[in-house]
């Protein structure tokens, strides 16, 4: 039988997805149904002096409106930060409260101030408009780099800090910049991005007073993660009377890894009403509370030699938490992005600091890369700059750099197991004909364009791991995954992960994995996942783990299977179990014709015994059934890298900026099946272009959010993009037998300075991000670039 | 969204008849709707005027092309006789916002709105249009009086929009990345007695940029704008563009329709 891994398999889960079968959480509808609509604060900061919901109460078709002050009385505990950060100096993080509805202030503009539960949706808003709050209106705290020169959000958190963490060695790092002979140092806005799955955030909790179990559908990246929260902080329920179910879920990008004020809300009020309570946001919700992404204000210097070796590098970054910590919220602008700071290098020292500050906006939580965006686009804008000034070849100046044997003990914290940073950059520049690029950058000028190229190499550190080394960095939960592989009395399989599939394709990955080790067919196998009652614990999706993480429990269940099924085989064939060898899906006796086959031997595991045509007994003290559960906890991280090539074209008359061409070559360790992690590329590369040229979350000076729908936020769309150019290298990972290595984050982690590169090389010099036509345009008029032909 | 009461109307007399202060006629819904959703508008009547047969359809004669108010952005488009007649036209209609809003939008409704960003104001600016109601024809430089604002009475239903064929015309915006509607977009048409160059988007109601169109009615080149100065007073600035930047995009897409005439 051929092997599935490394097949294009298409996926098995589009034609349910892409006919409109799919089921989410807003398909689902109990009898009894409520609809609850959520009052959110207009303001961004104000004290709350009171809700007046007399009128709302008797408003028609309310069944009740609850405030903060009722979730308070019911002792319903508040939303977490979910990793616990430390100060250089050693004190804790600061974080304020975060009730699910507020009791005494909100924070930002769609802040949760009460909810309104009514016989349908319509009746549930109209009554929202009768509450009346009263607010008393205070300056909000709106910039990132201003922050904490601000008056205090929160009275016990002074200069609205939640801490100043440092990762690596200041005396040693100015040691190397002492030595240098040129400093190269950067000013770089991070810019803040609002996720935008396709599926707004939705919850449907169903109290059943009978048993006292609540059933909470939800648009979660992480089932799991939302009943433990939900449960142990928020105290809703017991965790065995809690079921959390995440049915197909309509992309996350790390917005919906946790629960948010609505799930603990809803769940609470289904058990305070006794009926089903259904909240599905709208897009304008959407774009005001879901946790945004990135922000951060960063100032890198790097020490370099003049022929190009790196001695050092600097990083201070303020980064944006907004109003409260979200779960992974303080985690992501420092453990997911400090240690990634010193890029795909050596880096003989280095340090990263981070300043976390609250503001009067959207809680801001992991977003695609998480972290690794930000650090990749603050070292690779430097390798650049410092190539421009050195007067070296952007490719020849990372090459210079790049670390030759692996394991390589990168500078702050990880140990990369695998890698060859220049076979992947050579191979770029072939994929991407670098060579070409001045023939083509002619051709441009001749249309009146201008056209620049921009490198990105990258490495990034994903699925998380293991679970010990992260809870002693603060991490409030464990990073293991799980799986249980279930044989059916019949022979076919359904296999449970913890993860969860919202765009990724596990129905076909995880199936192909299963069936190449099981040697059962792919339309024989199917992949569970997303319901807290069926299957283990597991942790989610998210970090690019899926695969490496819980895929590798899938590999491990499946080995137990066989072993199991080899005692059971050697029974049935009255032979030793060291005679049988297990191949493609058959239990042989060596140098015989004798054989079962794996669907023979379950079938004998669930009916152990002599009947009729059936002989099956099981050997002595062998339970019968066949299904089995494997918890893996990585040794490592895995460290997919890659090295991306882009081209921009300038029109200087008006700054419109095209990305004309796009190489990408990473080298994900093994590749399963490469349609999806095409897929996966594209997707990455699409929000990561997004970042650079288009997305921009903008906030007034007040705390209004500007780009709250999309005639304002500009999300990139299929004309913005041309043909991408993928390639691939592959040293497999060494941290899982599979041997692979994260692709989902992959694109927007690289996009961002291999495209502002570009338009920096266009145009001469620096542009911040999103670089709009506008600031193009005053670049090139800075520059004098304009078109003379038209001007 | 507020309860209404919907009107699906047969004919203009019963939909004007219907129209009071607190209604609206529904063309394509894609400003309506939204804005109704929002909370932004509410209405008593919604009074549908997409089955009127009479308001829908195109007609080109030597001189004029008469756009029926119902008529989609997207039939407009594709219309094989005004890509014959004013191609800029077809092709204005084919950068309107995406095929969704193209399927459903209408050339009455858009002008009725009069959005400051919208594509067809312009074109009745520069091409000299006649708006016809139900009770008058007014002319295009009548018809918009400000920021989504137009003459229109209470209850006066557009019927159609009658263009004069220019000897040779050209549209070209700026498109606003995230909405596609226009941050600048510059009309010019050279008509046989003179050259009109509307402008979009760059204020808050379009207008004819007489700098412009003077300077082009001396020699119709983009080299006769290059001494031409675009004041920014009165543009608009927002988180897209600064009234500078709309300033001197008025000027550079006055040129490039111009070169492209
Ligand atoms: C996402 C999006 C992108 C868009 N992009 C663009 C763009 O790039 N360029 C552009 O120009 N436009 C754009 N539009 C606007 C769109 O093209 C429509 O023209 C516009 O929404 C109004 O047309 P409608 O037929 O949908 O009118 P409706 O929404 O039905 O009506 C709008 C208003 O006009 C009134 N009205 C309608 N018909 C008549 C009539 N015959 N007589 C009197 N009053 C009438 C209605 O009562 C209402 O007040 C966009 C819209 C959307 C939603």
């Amino acid at each position: 039988m051929a092997s599935l891994v490394g097949s294009r398999v298409e996926r098995k889960e589009d034609k349910k997805l892409l006919t409109g079968r799919g089921k989410y959480t807003a398909d689902v509808t109990f009898a009894h149904q409520t609809y609850a609509y959520f009052v959110r604060s207009p303001h961004a900061r104000a004290q709350l002096k009171n809700v007046d919901i007399s009128k709302a109460q008797k408003a028609s078709g309310v069944v009740a409106v609850l405030t903060g002050k009722d979730i308070a009385n019911d002792k319903i505990g508040g939303l977490i930060a979910g990793w616990r950060i430390k100060s250089e100096d050693g004190s804790d993080m600061k974080v304020p409260a975060h009730p699910p509805l507020a009791n005494e202030s909100v924070n930002y503009v769609g802040d949760h101030v009460a909810v309104v539960i009514a016989e349908s949706l319509d009746e549930a808003r109209n009554a929202a408009e009768l509450v009346k709050v009263d607010y008393k209106i205070l300056k909000a705290v709106v910039k990132t780099d201003k922050a904490m020169d601000s008056e205090s959000i929160y009275k016990d958190i002074p200069k609205n800090l939640c801490f100043d963490w440092l990762l690596g060695d200041r005396a040693k790092t100015q040691e190397a910049f002492d030595k240098a002979d040129k400093i190269i140092k950067i000013d770089l806005i991070n810019n803040r991005l609002i996720p935008n799955a396709m599926e707004p955030r939705a919850a449907n909790a169903d109290y059943n007073p009978s048993t006292e179990e609540i059933t909470l559908y939800t648009t979660s990246q992480n089932p799991h993660l939302a009943r433990i929260i939900i449960s142990a902080f928020n105290g809703v329920a017991p965790e065995n009377k809690l079921r959390v179910i995440a049915p197909d879920v309509g992309g996350g990008f790390g917005s919906k890894i946790y629960p948010y004020a609505e799930e603990v809300v809803c769940s609470w009020a289904s058990k305070k009403i006794e009926r089903p309570v259904k909240w599905v946001a709208d897009r304008t919700e959407s774009f005001l509370s879901d946790c945004h992404g990135r922000d951060h204000v960063t100032h890198a210097e790097l020490a370099v030699k003049n022929d190009g070796t790196f001695l050092g590098f600097k990083n201070e970054t303020i980064a944006n938490l907004g109003a409260y910590a979200s779960v992974f919220g303080t985690v992501t602008p420092t453990y997911l992005f400090g240690p990634c700071a010193t890029g795909v290098y050596k880096m003989p020292a280095a340090y990263s600091n981070v300043k976390a500050v609250f503001t009067n906006t959207a809680p801001v939580d992991a977003y695609r890369g998480a972290g690794r965006p930000e650090a990749t686009y603050t070292i690779e804008t430097l390798v650049e700059k410092a190539a421009r000034e050195l007067g070296m070849d952007p490719a020849e100046i990372r090459m210079k750099n790049f670390p030759t044997e692996f394991p390589f003990q990168q500078t702050l914290v990880h140990s990369v197991d695998s890698g060859d940073y220049n076979a992947g950059l050579k191979k770029a520049m072939e994929v991407g004909d670098y060579k070409g690029f001045e023939a083509r950058k002619k051709e441009s000028e001749s249309k009146g364009k201008l056209r620049g190229v921009g490198f990105c190499s990258y490495f990034e550190a994903c699925g998380i791991a293991p679970s010990a080394v992260v809870m002693s960095l603060g991490c409030g939960i464990g990073l293991w995954e799980s799986a249980e592989v279930r044989f059916n009395p019949t022979g076919n399989v359904t296999v449970f992960t913890g993860s969860h599939s919202h765009g990724q394709g596990h129905d076909t990955t995880f199936a192909q994995i299963a069936a190449d080790r099981l040697g059962v067919p792919l339309e024989n196998i199917e992949i569970s996942h997303g319901d807290t009652d069926k299957g283990p614990f597991g942790y989610g999706t998210y970090g690019s783990r899926s695969l490496t993480v819980g895929g590798t429990a899938i590999v491990k269940a499946c080995d137990k299977i066989v072993a199991k099924g080899k005692k059971v085989a050697a029974k049935m064939l009255e032979v030793n179990e060291s005679d049988v060898e297990f191949k493609d899906g058959e239990f042989i006796v060596a140098k015989s014709n004798q054989k079962k086959t794996i669907g023979e031997v379950a079938f004998a595991c669930y009916l152990p015994g002599t009947y009729g045509e059936v002989k099956s007994p099981l050997p002595e003290g062998e339970e019968p059934g066949l299904k089995e559960t494997s918890f893996f906890d990585p040794g490592n991280f895995s460290f997919p890298a890659g090295s991306h090539i882009c081209e921009v074209e300038v029109d200087p008359d008006t700054g419109n900026t095209e990305v004309v061409k796009y190489t990408a070559v990473d080298d994900f360790g093994t590749i399963i099946n490469p349609l999806i992690v095409e897929g996966q590329v594209h997707g990455g590369l699409a929000q990561g272009i997004g970042q650079a040229l288009y997305e921009n979350c903008h906030y007034d000076d007040t705390g209004q959010l500007v780009t709250a729908s999309y005639m304002d936020y500009t999300m990139p769309r299929a004309d913005n993009f041309p043909e991408f150019n993928l390639g691939f290298t592959c040293t497999p990972a060494t941290s899982n037998p599979l041997g692979t290595k994260g692709c989902g984050e992959a694109g927007a982690i690289a996009a961002p300075p291999a495209v502002m590169n570009a338009v920096m090389n266009a145009v001469g010099t620096e542009v911040s991000m999103p670089a709009t036509a506008e600031k193009v345009w005053k670049a090139c008029q800075k520059m004098n670039k304009s078109n003379s032909k038209a001007a | 969204m507020k309860t209404f009461n919907y009107h699906s109307t047969k004919d203009v007399k019963e939909a004007t008849k219907l129209a009071s202060s607190s209604s609206a006629f529904l063309a394509g819904g894609m400003t309506t709707l939204p804005s109704m959703k929002l909370g932004l508008a509410s209405y008593k009547d919604i009074i549908d005027i997409k089955r009127i047969k009479k308001l829908s359809g195109i007609k080109v004669s030597g001189k004029t092309v008469t756009i029926g108010a119902t008529t989609k952005h997207a039939e407009v488009a594709h219309s094989k006789e005004v890509k014959k007649a004013i191609p800029s036209l077809a092709a204005l209609a084919e950068g309107i916002g995406d095929p969704q809003v193209r399927n459903r939008g209408t050339i009455g409704g858009s002008i009725a709105n009069n959005d400051p960003s919208a594509d067809y104001p312009s074109a009745c600016i520069a091409l000299n249009a006649t708006i016809h109601t139900n009770n008058r024809k007014v002319s295009a430089e009548k018809f918009f009086t400000g920021m989504f604002e137009t003459s229109l009475k209470k209850g006066e239903l557009i019927e159609a929009v009658e263009f004069q064929v220019p000897e040779k015309s050209c549209y070209k915006k700026y498109p606003n990345p995230a909405s596609r509607y226009a941050i600048v977009g510059v009309y010019v048409a050279k008509h046989k007695s003179a050259v009109n160059v509307a402008v979009t988007g760059a204020k808050s109601c379009v207008y004819n940029d007489e700098n412009i169109s003077g300077a082009l009615s001396k020699s119709f080149s983009s080299s006769a704008l290059d001494n031409v100065k675009i004041s920014s007073s009165g543009m608009n600035s927002d988180v897209h563009a600064s009234a500078d930047y709309r300033a001197n995009m008025v000027k550079i897409f006055a040129k490039k329709a111009v070169e492209a005439c």
